[in-house]
């Protein structure tokens, strides 16, 4: 009887979990931390970063479970919620380095609206070229951005936040690979210049890689995250105009 | 902590009133963080809640990332379809933003410390 019973009694409460938001945020949570961990154990390689790695992981269990993404989002949204308060957060960092900022605020200024304006446009001539349609240019268009603005910037202008920050993701991980040897390539030796580079092009995931060789060159990567945000909410919706998309 | 959080979701919120009141088209959560910085300069830095808050929340910042990038699921139909125009996209757009900010920031700030 007990035996009988059993397999029903788990097939109801696993009904019940799945209708709501306790599964899809354990499951981030526990993911997470098991990405954290294999990060450490691999000293941190380039396959390891655990955003990648939880993403594939998580991707993987909805597409074995055939779990629908509307689903694990009811768990996920508490997660994502934080982002807002995080990116406010982005201030403090930017404070601290408040008075290095003012020092170099035309050469920073200059830089990063280049810098800004370069990876908008080249991403999205580049995708129209190749056949893409409208909502995968404007899609692309925050992609050095960091995701939680990126995201709000793709929503305004009528793309598909998901896809960007999937663009923003390889951005990162791709920037964060490459930065160190194409700074050594240009001549880039200026710990600020490369900071102010890595967090412009490549958002957090660059300046992560180029904090493990210098703290100014995090400061100024932390201080390009935020100043590039606010750049691109400004100015891709009036790029996306000027070229016709 | 339970301020500090407070307080980041209140600039968050009077951002978001402000973008959708004149028909900005910048997230509520970036007109926040220039309202939190406003604030902490006539504050004159932040408290130590805040400090430990905004660390915590940005030192997991990879976290919050994570539901997002999921929704990956949803669109391996239109990645597929891109895939060679996203191929080329992404690296020869990250190489060229990372190379002109840092060259350009280079040559203007030399000299400058």
């Amino acid at each position: 009887m007990v035996h009988h019973l059993m397999p029903h009694d788990l097939y109801n409460v696993w009904i019940y979990l799945q209708s709501g938001p306790q599964l899809g945020l354990i499951i981030t949570l526990l993911v997470w931390q098991g990405a954290v961990w294999l990060d450490r154990r691999t000293r941190h390689a380039a396959w390891s970063n655990p955003i990648m790695v939880s993403i594939a992981v998580l991707a993987a269990i909805l597409l074995i479970t055939h779990t629908s993404y509307h689903a694990y989002f009811r768990g996920g949204q508490y997660v994502q919620f934080l982002l807002g308060p995080a990116t406010v957060a982005l201030a403090v960092p930017m404070y601290a380095n408040l008075a290095t900022m003012r020092r170099n605020l035309i050469p920073i200024l200059v830089a990063l609206v280049a810098g800004s304006v370069t990876a908008s446009v080249s991403a999205m001539m580049i995708v129209h070229w190749l056949g893409a349609p409208r909502d995968v240019v404007i899609s692309i268009a925050p992609k050095s951005v960091t995701t939680p603005i990126a995201m709000g910037i793709a929503q305004d202008l009528g793309g598909i936040p998901s896809l960007t920050a999937v663009f923003v993701l390889m951005t990162g991980v791709f920037g964060g690979l490459v930065c160190l040897p194409l700074f050594k390539a240009l001549r880039i030796t200026d710990r600020r210049a490369q900071g102010l580079a890595g967090g412009t092009g490549a958002h957090g995931l660059a300046t992560a890689r180029l904090l493990l060789e210098s703290e100014t060159a995090g400061a100024f990567g932390g201080l390009a995250i935020g100043l590039n945000g606010l750049v691109t909410a400004i100015l891709a919706p009036i790029l996306i105009r000027f070229l016709g998309f | 902590m339970i301020g500090a959080i407070t307080l980041l979701l209140v600039c968050q919120l009077i951002g978001t009133i402000i973008a959708h009141a004149a028909g900005w088209p910048i997230p509520g959560p970036v007109l926040g963080l220039v309202l939190m910085l406003i604030w902490l300069i006539i504050r004159r830095g932040p408290s130590e809640p805040m400090q430990a808050t905004s660390q915590t929340l940005l030192r997991n910042l990879g976290l919050l990332f994570v539901p997002a990038g999921v929704g990956i699921v949803n669109e391996l139909g239109v990645l597929r379809a891109n895939a060679l125009a996203v191929a080329i996209a992404i690296p020869v757009s990250t190489l060229l933003a990372l190379g002109v900010t840092g060259a350009l920031m280079q040559f203007l700030a030399r000299g400058e410390r």
